[in-house]
């Protein structure tokens, strides 16, 4: 038996240009990730100005409502295929070979075509904007009949590109989600048993699980919308016998679970940061760990919920309830632990921990708007109104996002090698938290009162609270850009930073920032106690102090 | 809620948490009290049920909420590293006992809310919102509509893109406005002609996706006399939005009268705002991205009107 040779990979180009070519270094792919992530959030971002400012008027008079159903439908999709999961993965990319003393990720190839794949369905999403008829325009669920109707029958229309990138950003998530967890299951420092990884790998393990888990529903689902669309199939069309509620469980299997996707590693964020900022241990880390775990079992039999009123059998109605309201007890274990774990604490409020108490604040607010969703009776009136729009971007903005800011201001030094300013991240997340609020909690009367989602216009009672909804979008528009300016200027001139500007417990701490190609290379410490021994005096690691001198050393050096 | 564990006890922390805890429990009341004006008016049998529920998990969540916000805001204050101070706090890593307190809790709460709203769900159904689905029968599909298997106020509700007709089988009247008896059962069958609609009436808290391909019947009894809004909740495309109709709730006597009239009036074009965009977007030179054209507008008896103040 001969064993598999691969040809020597060349030298990679350093400086600048490396981010602009295919590199297998998780750490190059981790910064392209997220600043591609953050290119499509400008535009996603944009839509959802342009989205406001139709709604500051109850009248469709801002741009036709064909142009406003393909806008609110590209932002959708944008947001969660372009943004959310692209800079997680980027998160994901950064963190896990870092924190696990892995020198990359299993399989580097993999992760590349992984990447690049992004800007070929970003590219065409895009791109559906200029095909004859406009982008697809039924939502980012895409239910038929609706989103099959093609009304030019032009054989390359918005909805078939959509499914395309669609289809093909499952496949980039579905590479990546191998490589995320082979690379945590087989890549672990010595001596790193699976309690004493850190939460944040604990998190990304649960989330790629649940991408292979309910990936491949959501694409045979798509796949037979393009049929559907494409081919004169009849899966989901009444008239030849096919059931357009079919593709809604096939969409809602995989599509709810990927909020917890979304959460979960933002979770993973907050027990990484609030620990560091309030300088003692994660309360209940074996709680917190598992509870990841909990969420990902019942995670996958919520998905019903989406379709209370969608005509579905009363025992499904009660069951499904139950199921989701379950959910808020090991979600419960986690915010009680991070309230243990700032509690009597020794704060410093940085710019990484407003942004975690900001999104924790959020969070449990979307927790209890989401029990009420749960409720079927309650749902049956709020469904598929602002109250569920209201919900949802405060889990994913309002949490998600103001985690994943966290995280890159707390990562920043360490895969730069340069601080970011306090000042501007601090009025960065001051604009984020107003102007999030102000945004998304008007919506919740309005679906109260009963103001559909989707609409191009509405009746003049719900003015008010849309004006008001409208000032705040525009003001997390403007919240954006201290954020680029500081990523922008202190990436090339902030200060130097040192090898653990925040005097953080983690092996990607015991690295120069930023760390070389392979990490620790041959030489990755043994991992002797749980993470997080924060005022506990035990070393994370055999020989911590020397490792650490060398590197300040190294420093002083410089 | 941490702050019930000191190492030693404090009376006067008791006292301070006591206090705080009972201030809580007293603006929690006062916001599911609240909550019942952040709703539309009770227009239906099915209201007073959903309210009752939102105001008791309003009240819940406030509660819950403030209590979270409260830890979180007393450590900003008071648990703040001061300057200069590089040293590690206290490390507590856990507390077996407190974990399972807070595992058990929201367990018991959620299941406590989750019997409570199956309930309501079980009254619901026994009062009439809770569909029942037909195949498809073709009979329907023909359009004939034999009143005589039918319950006695039996309202057939056809969707399109983008527009509501209501038909009153008994009586042979058709209508683009939905008219009600007072404190009468009502059974309405869903149908859709072409893409999933939502049949919801935010006043009567209803809400029942329309399926081509299906007959969905759902009961309620209007219980409140005025005028109310019907909105397409299932996206339809291009003038989804625009896919509204009237529901008039009237005394038995009003509607009696309203049903007779309408029957002897002549078929005309019924509401339809879509048609009227549509045929003012073709003039323009550049009208936007394709959509699909609106189906014409029903042939009716009682075309009704958009432009009434509505209630709700």
């Amino acid at each position: 038996m001969t064993s598999a040779t691969f040809p020597a990979d060349p030298k990679p180009p350093a400086g600048w240009s490396r981010y602009f070519g295919f590199s297998t270094d998780a750490k190059v792919i981790g910064i392209q990730y997220i600043v591609t992530a953050f290119f499509f959030f400008l535009i996603g971002g944009l839509l959802a100005m342009v989205i406001r400012g139709e709604l500051i008027t109850p009248a469709a008079d801002l741009v036709d409502r064909t142009v406003y159903n393909g806008i609110y439908t590209m932002h959708g999709t944008i947001m969660l295929f372009l943004f959310v999961f692209p800079v997680l993965n980027g998160l994901n990319n950064l963190l896990i070979p870092t924190m696990i003393g892995a020198p990359d990720m299993a399989f580097p190839r993999l992760n590349t075509a992984a990447f690049w794949l992004v800007p070929v369905f970003g590219f065409l999403l895009i791109a559906s904007f200029f095909v004859p008829g406009g982008p697809a325009m039924a939502g980012w669920w895409s239910y038929p009949p609706v989103s099959i109707q093609n009304p030019l029958g032009h054989w390359l229309n918005g909805e078939f590109l959509w499914i395309l990138a669609v289809a093909l950003s499952g496949v980039s998530s579905i590479m990546g989600a191998i490589n995320f967890v082979t690379t945590i299951l087989r890549m672990r420092a010595p001596g790193m048993t699976f309690f004493r990884m850190p939460v944040f790998c604990w998190t990304a393990l649960a989330a790629q699980s649940l991408q292979l888990i309910g990936l491949p529903a959501l694409t045979g689902g798509a796949v037979m919308l393009l049929m559907d669309l494409s081919f004169g199939t009849s899966f989901y069309r009444p008239e030849g016998g096919g059931d357009p509620v079919l593709y809604q469980h096939f969409f809602w299997f995989y599509s709810h679970p990927a909020v917890y996707v979304i959460i979960l590693p933002v979770f993973g964020i907050f027990s990484e940061i609030f620990p560091v900022y309030s300088r003692k241990p994660l309360f209940g880390y074996v709680y917190v760990a598992l509870a990841s775990f909990i969420i990902v079992g019942l995670g996958l039999v919520v998905w019903v919920h989406h379709m209370f009123p969608s005509g579905v059998a009363q025992w499904m109605r009660d069951l499904f309830m139950a199921t989701t309201m379950l959910i808020a007890v090991p979600t419960g274990v986690k915010v009680f632990a991070w309230l243990g774990t700032i509690w009597g604490g020794k704060l410093r409020l940085t710019t990484p921990m407003l942004f975690c108490l900001g999104g924790l604040f959020n969070f449990v607010f979307a927790g209890i708007t989401g029990i009420m969703l749960a409720t079927v009776p309650i749902d049956i009136h709020v469904s598929n109104t602002y109250f569920v729009v209201g919900h949802f971007h405060y889990v994913i903005y309002g949490a998600a996002v103001m985690g994943i800011f966290a995280a890159i201001y707390h990562w920043f030094p360490k895969f730069t090698g340069r601080m970011p300013y306090e000042g501007l991240g601090k009025l960065h997340c001051l604009l984020t938290f107003i102007g999030a609020n102000l945004n998304f909690l008007p919506m919740h009367p309005l679906g109260l009162m009963g103001m559909p989602r989707r609409v191009s216009s509405y009746d003049p009672e719900f003015t008010f609270w849309n004006v008001i909804a409208s000032l705040g979008a525009f003001l997390l528009g403007v919240s954006i850009i201290p954020f680029l300016l500081n990523m922008v200027s202190s990436w090339i001139r902030g200060p130097k930073a040192t090898h653990n500007p925040w005097n953080a417990i983690g092996l990607e701490w015991l690295l120069p920032s930023p760390p070389p190609v392979e990490n620790f290379e041959d030489d990755v410490p043994t991992v002797i106690s749980r993470p997080y021994g924060y005022g506990t005096g035990q070393p994370l690691v055999e020989h911590q102090a020397e490792i650490e001198q060398r590197l300040t050393l190294q420093e002083a050096a410089a | 809620m941490t702050a019930s564990t000191p190492r030693s006890i404090n009376s006067s922390a008791v006292l301070g948490v006591s206090v705080w805890v009972g201030l809580l429990v007293v603006f929690s009341h006062w916001m599911g009290r609240q909550a019942y004006h952040w709703l539309p008016v009770q227009a239906s049998n099915a209201a007073p049920l959903v309210d009752g529920l939102f105001s008791f998990e309003t009240a819940i969540g406030t509660f819950v909420f403030g209590a979270v916000v409260s830890v979180m805001s007393w450590v900003m204050l008071f648990n703040r590293a001061e300057k200069y101070d590089e040293t590690d706090a206290i490390p507590i890593e856990g507390n077996t006992r407190l974990e399972v307190i807070w595992t058990a809790i929201p367990f018991v709460l959620v299941m406590a809310i989750a019997v409570y709203a199956m309930r309501v769900n079980h009254t619901l159904g026994v009062l009439g919102p809770m569909e029942h689905i037909h195949a498809h029968d073709p009979i329907e599909m023909q359009g004939g509509y034999p009143g005589d298997r039918l319950p006695a106020e039996q309202v057939e509700v056809i969707a399109r893109q983008w527009s509501w007709e209501f038909r009153y089988p008994g009586a042979n009247v058709s209508s683009t406005e939905l008219h009600l008896p007072l404190d009468q059962p009502v059974t309405f069958r869903l149908t859709s002609d072409d893409v999933l609609h939502g049949f919801y009436i935010p006043a009567f808290r209803i809400k029942q996706d329309v399926i081509p391909g299906r007959a969905i019947d759902i009961t309620l009894t209007p219980t409140r006399e005025g005028r109310y809004r019907l909105r397409d909740s299932q996206f339809s495309g291009t003038w989804f939005a625009a896919n509204q109709a009237d529901v008039v709730v009237e005394s038995e006597d009003g509607y009696r009268v309203w049903l007779q009239q309408a029957s002897g009036l002549p078929l005309r074009a019924g509401v339809s705002v879509a048609a009227d965009e549509y045929s003012q977007r073709q003039q323009q030179q550049n009208p936007g991205w394709a959509t699909v054209p609106p189906a014409p507008p029903p042939q009716v008896n009682v075309p009704g009107s958009l432009s009434l103040p509505h209630d709700a």
